[in-house]
C-alpha cells in the first residue's frame, strides 16, 4: 500500500466517506437516481459541461465547467474538449474531492463531457488520495461509430485511472428488454442495473456485516485489477430463496451464463437478509459460486438487515486479472465488451505531464492481439460445459505456453 | 435376392465419414455382415447435419456402395443419431397395483412404464430412448420380470435418452429423401455399446467412449442395463483444430499432422523433436515442435476424459465400472490414448472389438465402424423380439405404436 491515502483509509475503515460525482448528462441523470434516502450520509457532486441539465440536478453541489472556447453550449460531444476543459480545472476537481475515502463516478461515456472529464476526475480523486470506483455505461450500437471509439478510448483511460471500472454496455441491455419497450424504459433498465451495482458497494461498506467484508477487502479486490469487473445484484424471497438467487445469478444478462464467473480469477459475494438468513443458505449459495468458479479467490461477506424482512440479496463483484498471457485475448469481448482495442495507437500510461503521483504505476496496456477464431467452429453452436467453451482449445484455456 | 426382412441395415452419419453396414441375419437370429459402405462427410458439424445437399449425396454414395458389396436392395435401415443436444437421465415411475389378488398383470407393467415415461421434457424435446432397467416390488429391488409376482406397489427406474425433435427430424428426412425407410433412430452411443459390450460384460459394469469426428458419446451399463448416456460435442475435429490453431498450419495439414505424428500422452522421443513441412519440391515451408503437438492433443484429450469422469463421479457410477472402459471410434486410433484414460479413470481401458458377430471381420475390426454394427446389432435384436412376439403382422403395429408418433411427425 504505496498509496499514502490508504493507510488513512484503512485507519477509517469503519465508516468511510463517500462522495459520488455524476459525469455529464447520463450521469447526472444517474446521480439523481441514487440521491435517494438510502444513501444518506454520502456527498453528491454533479459535473456537466451543459448548463440546463445541472440545473435540473437535485445534487447539492454542483459544478459548471465552462469557457470561452464553448460559447456556452456544452462540450458538442466532443470528448477532447471536455478532457480539455477538465485539465484547465483539475485544481478544483482535486479540491472537491478532498477529505473523501472513496470516490464513485458514475457517468456514460460516449459523449463529450461523461467521455472526457470522468477520466481526468478519477486521476484527480486518486491524487487527493480516494479509491475510485467507477460505474460507467457504454453506448449502443447503433450510435454510431464515434461515440463509440470515443467511449471505449476513455474506458481505456479511465481503467489506469481509476482503481475500478464496472462497465455496463448497454448493448446488453438487449437481452433483458422486449420489443416494445420504450427509449424511456430502456434508459430506466440500464440505470437500475447501474443503480444496483452501487447500491451493492454501498451497502458493502457501509451496514454492519456478520460476516464483515473490509474496505481493504473491496481494494484489494478492484486494486490493481484495471481489467473488466462486473457485477450483478439479485434477490429473491420465499423459502426456495437459496436456489433461486443462484439461479438467478447464472442466468444474469452482465455475466454471460455464467461465463464470466468461470473466468473470473477474484469474486466477490456479499449476502444480505433479513433476521432469518441461516448458514445453511450461506454456505448453498457459496457452495455454487465456487463451483462456478473453481480457479478464483473468493472473498464472502453477510450481513442481516432486518428492514430486508425475508428478502435475500446477494452482491457479487468479480474481477478478472488483465495480463498479457496467451489465454487473454480470447475472450475479452464476453466481459466488458471491449471487443477492439481502439483504433489509434495507445502509448504506455504511465508518464503523465503534471501533477504526476508519486505511486502512479506503469500500467501494461495490452497489445492488439489477434483475437483467438474459433476456427471451424466459428459459426456453430458453441459447447459450453461448465461455463467453458469448449471449441477454444484446451491449451489456450488453461494457459500453457507454446514456446 | 434375399428375403427382405432378413437384412439389416444399420446407417450412422458421423462428422467425419458416413457408413453403412448390412447384416444378414439367419432363421436362429445370427447376423452375419455380408457389405460396407462408406464415404467421406463433409455436411455434418459435431454430428448434426448443417448441409443436407451435400449429406444426401454422400448416404446415396455410401448405400450404392453397400448394396454393390452385398448384392441387395436396401429399403430401409436402423439410422443412428447424435449431437450435443441429446441428454440422457434416470427417472422412476410409480405404479399401484390394484387387482384383487395383488398379482402383476402385464397390463400393471404396461402401466408403470408409461408413468416412468411421462417426463417433463422442454416443449421441443422428444424421447429417443426410454431403456429399462429394473423393477420394484414393494420396494424389493433388482427385479427383472415382475409379472405374476405378488405386490402392492410396482414402480421402475427407465433411463430416458431425449433430443431436440426438429434435429433429429432433420436426419430422418434427409433419410427418406434418399428413397429410404427409417426403421427407428438409435442413439449411436447405445449403438457403439451394443456392438464392443458381451452381456457379461454389461452385468460386471462398463463405460463405453465412442470418441468420433465431431462428438464424443458415452454410455455407461452395469448389472446388465444402462445406467448413463451422454454426449459432448468434442471430437477428433477439435484436436484438428487445436493444432491448427496452436503450431499455425492449416487445418488440412494439422490434420495430417495428427494422423502422422499424434500421441494422447508426451513421448519421451519427442522431446526438443522438430518436424519439417515441406512442399509438393521438397522444400521445407515450416518447421513444428514435435513437443507441442502432442502436448496440444494430450490436453484436450485429457479434459475430454476429465469431463466424462466427472460426470460418472456426479452420477454416482464410478465404482460400478468393474469391467472397466472400453474405447472405440476414430479418435481412439490416437496411440496412448488408452494409457491416457486409465490414468484420468484409474482403471482397466481397452480398445473395444466388434465380436459378437461374423462376417467380413477384417473390415469391421476398425473402431470407426462399432456405431453401425451396433446399429445392425440394434435391428437384429428388434427383429429377433419381433418374431418371437410371432408374426410380421402383430409387429409392424407394435413398432408404430412405440416410435411411430415420432416418426410420423415428419
Amino acid at each position: 500500500m504505496e498509496n499514502p491515502g490508504q493507510k488513512d483509509l484503512l485507519a477509517a475503515a469503519g465508516k468511510p466517506v463517500v462522495k459520488f460525482f455524476g459525469v455529464g448528462n447520463a450521469g447526472v441523470t444517474l446521480l439523481d437516481a441514487v440521491n435517494t434516502p438510502e444513501f444518506a450520509g454520502a456527498n453528491f457532486i454533479a459535473i456537466n459541461t451543459d448548463a440546463s441539465s445541472l440545473a435540473s440536478s437535485s445534487a447539492i453541489v454542483k459544478f459548471h465547467l465552462e469557457s470561452k472556447l464553448l460559447c456556452g453550449l456544452g462540450s458538442g460531444g466532443d470528448a477532447d474538449r471536455g478532457r480539455a476543459l477538465a485539465e484547465e480545472q483539475f485544481s478544483t476537481l482535486k479540491s472537491a474531492c478532498n477529505g473523501a475515502n472513496v470516490v464513485f463516478i458514475l457517468s456514460g461515456l460516449g459523449g463529450g463531457a461523461g467521455s472526457g472529464i470522468s477520466p481526468v476526475l478519477a486521476r484527480a480523486a486518486r491524487e487527493a488520495g480516494a479509491l475510485v470506483l467507477a460505474f460507467v455505461t457504454l453506448p449502443f450500437d447503433c450510435e454510431g461509430n464515434r461515440r463509440e471509439n470515443q467511449a471505449q478510448q476513455s474506458l481505456e483511460q479511465l481503467k489506469s485511472a481509476a482503481d475500478g471500472v464496472i462497465c455496463l454496455p448497454s448493448q446488453k441491455i438487449f437481452k433483458l428488454i422486449d420489443e416494445n419497450s420504450t427509449l424511456l424504459e430502456t434508459f430506466r433498465v440500464t440505470g437500475g442495473l447501474l443503480l444496483e451495482g452501487v447500491r451493492g458497494v454501498w451497502q458493502l461498506l457501509t451496514r454492519p456485516g456478520l460476516i464483515q467484508i473490509h474496505f481493504s477487502d473491496l481494494c484489494a479486490l478492484v486494486r490493481d485489477r484495471h481489467a473488466e469487473n462486473v457485477f450483478a445484484f439479485v434477490e429473491a424471497t420465499g423459502p426456495g430463496r437459496a436456489r433461486e438467487v443462484v439461479e438467478k445469478i447464472l442466468a444474469h444478462p452482465l455475466l454471460d451464463e455464467g461465463r464470466a464467473l468461470a473466468e473470473s480469477d477474484a469474486i466477490l459475494v456479499s449476502l444480505t437478509a433479513g433476521k432469518d438468513l441461516t448458514m445453511a443458505e450461506i454456505s448453498r449459495v457459496m457452495e455454487q459460486m465456487k463451483r462456478q468458479c473453481g480457479r478464483a479467490q473468493i472473498i464472502m461477506g453477510a450481513a442481516v438487515d432486518a428492514a430486508l424482512k425475508d428478502r435475500l440479496c446477494v452482491t457479487l463483484i468479480a474481477a478478472k486479472q488483465s495480463s498479457l498471457t496467451v489465454s487473454e485475448p480470447v475472450r475479452t469481448n464476453s466481459w466488458g465488451g471491449i471487443s477492439t482495442p481502439p483504433a489509434n495507437h495507445r502509448e504506455p500510461v504511465m508518464p503523465r505531464g503534471r501533477g504526476q503521483r508519486k505511486h502512479s504505476k506503469p500500467v501494461q496496456t495490452q497489445l492488439p492481439l489477434s483475437i483467438v477464431s474459433k476456427g471451424r467452429f466459428d459459426k456453430s453452436e458453441p459447447t459450453i460445459h461448465g461455463g467453458e467453451d469448449l471449441d477454444v482449445p484446451t491449451f489456450l484455456r488453461r494457459g500453457v505456453a507454446m514456446n | 435376392m434375399f428375403e427382405d426382412s432378413n437384412i439389416v441395415v444399420g446407417l450412422e452419419i458421423g462428422t467425419s465419414k458416413i457408413c453403412v453396414v448390412v447384416g444378414e441375419q439367419n432363421a436362429e437370429g445370427a447376423v452375419n455382415i455380408i457389405g460396407l459402405g462408406q464415404s467421406l462427410s463433409s455436411g455434418v458439424r459435431k454430428g448434426e447435419i448443417c448441409d443436407t445437399e451435400k449429406v444426401e449425396q454422400e448416404v446415396r454414395a455410401a448405400i450404392f456402395e453397400a448394396e454393390q458389396m452385398a448384392d441387395v436392395e436396401i429399403r430401409s435401415v436402423y439410422l443412428g443419431v447424435t449431437g450435443g443436444h441429446i441428454r440422457g437421465f434416470n427417472n422412476r415411475g410409480v405404479h399401484p397395483v390394484v387387482s384383487a389378488d395383488r398379482e402383476i398383470s402385464d397390463d400393471d407393467v404396461q402401466d408403470v412404464i408409461k408413468n416412468a415415461k411421462a417426463i417433463n421434457l422442454p416443449a421441443e424435446n422428444t424421447v429417443v430412448h426410454a431403456v429399462r432397467q429394473h423393477f420394484f416390488v414393494d420396494g424389493q429391488d433388482g427385479v427383472t420380470n415382475p409379472v405374476g409376482m405378488l405386490g402392492a406397489r410396482l414402480e421402475v427406474d427407465m433411463h430416458v435418452i431425449h433430443g431436440h425433435a426438429n434435429r433429429l427430424q432433420n436426419a430422418i428426412r434427409l433419410v427418406r429423401a434418399t428413397q429410404l425407410e427409417v426403421n427407428e433412430i438409435v442413439f449411436t452411443g447405445i449403438a457403439s455399446a451394443l456392438a464392443l459390450l458381451s452381456s457379461e460384460q454389461k452385468e460386471l459394469g462398463a463405460l463405453v467412449i465412442d470418441i468420433g469426428g465431431g462428438t464424443t458419446e458415452f454410455v455407461v451399463y452395469s448389472e446388465g442395463v444402462i445406467r448413463h448416456a451422454g454426449v459432448l460435442a468434442v471430437g477428433g475435429d477439435h484436436v484438428s483444430n487445436d493444432l491448427a490453431f496452436g503450431l499455425k498450419v492449416p487445418l488440412s495439414r494439422a490434420q495430417k499432422l495428427k494422423h502422422e505424428y499424434g500421441s494422447a500422452l508426451i513421448t519421451e522421443a519427442a522431446k526438443g523433436q522438430t518436424i519439417s513441412i515441406t512442399n509438393e519440391l521438397g522444400l521445407t515451408l515450416k518447421t513444428v515442435n514435435l513437443e507441442h503437438l502432442q502436448r496440444i492433443m494430450s490436453l484436450r484429450l485429457e479434459e475430454l476424459f476429465e469431463i466424462i469422469a466427472h460426470e460418472l463421479e456426479k452420477a454416482g457410477l464410478t465404482d460400478y465400472l468393474r469391467a472397466g472402459v472400453f474405447l472405440c471410434g476414430g479418435g481412439s486410433r490416437v496411440p496412448a490414448i488408452a494409457k491416457l484414460a486409465e490414468r484420468v479413470f484409474q482403471m482397466n481401458v481397452t480398445h473395444g472389438h466388434a465380436g459378437s458377430m461374423s462376417g467380413i471381420t477384417a473390415a469391421l475390426d476398425q473402431p470407426e465402424f462399432a456405431a453401425a454394427i451396433g446399429l445392425v446389432k440394434y435391428g437384429s435384436l428388434k427383429n429377433r423380439r419381433r418374431e418371437r412376439r410371432g408374426g410380421l403382422g402383430g409387429t409392424l403395429g407394435s413398432i408404430k405404436n412405440m416410435f411411430g408418433s415420432f416418426l410420423q411427425r415428419s
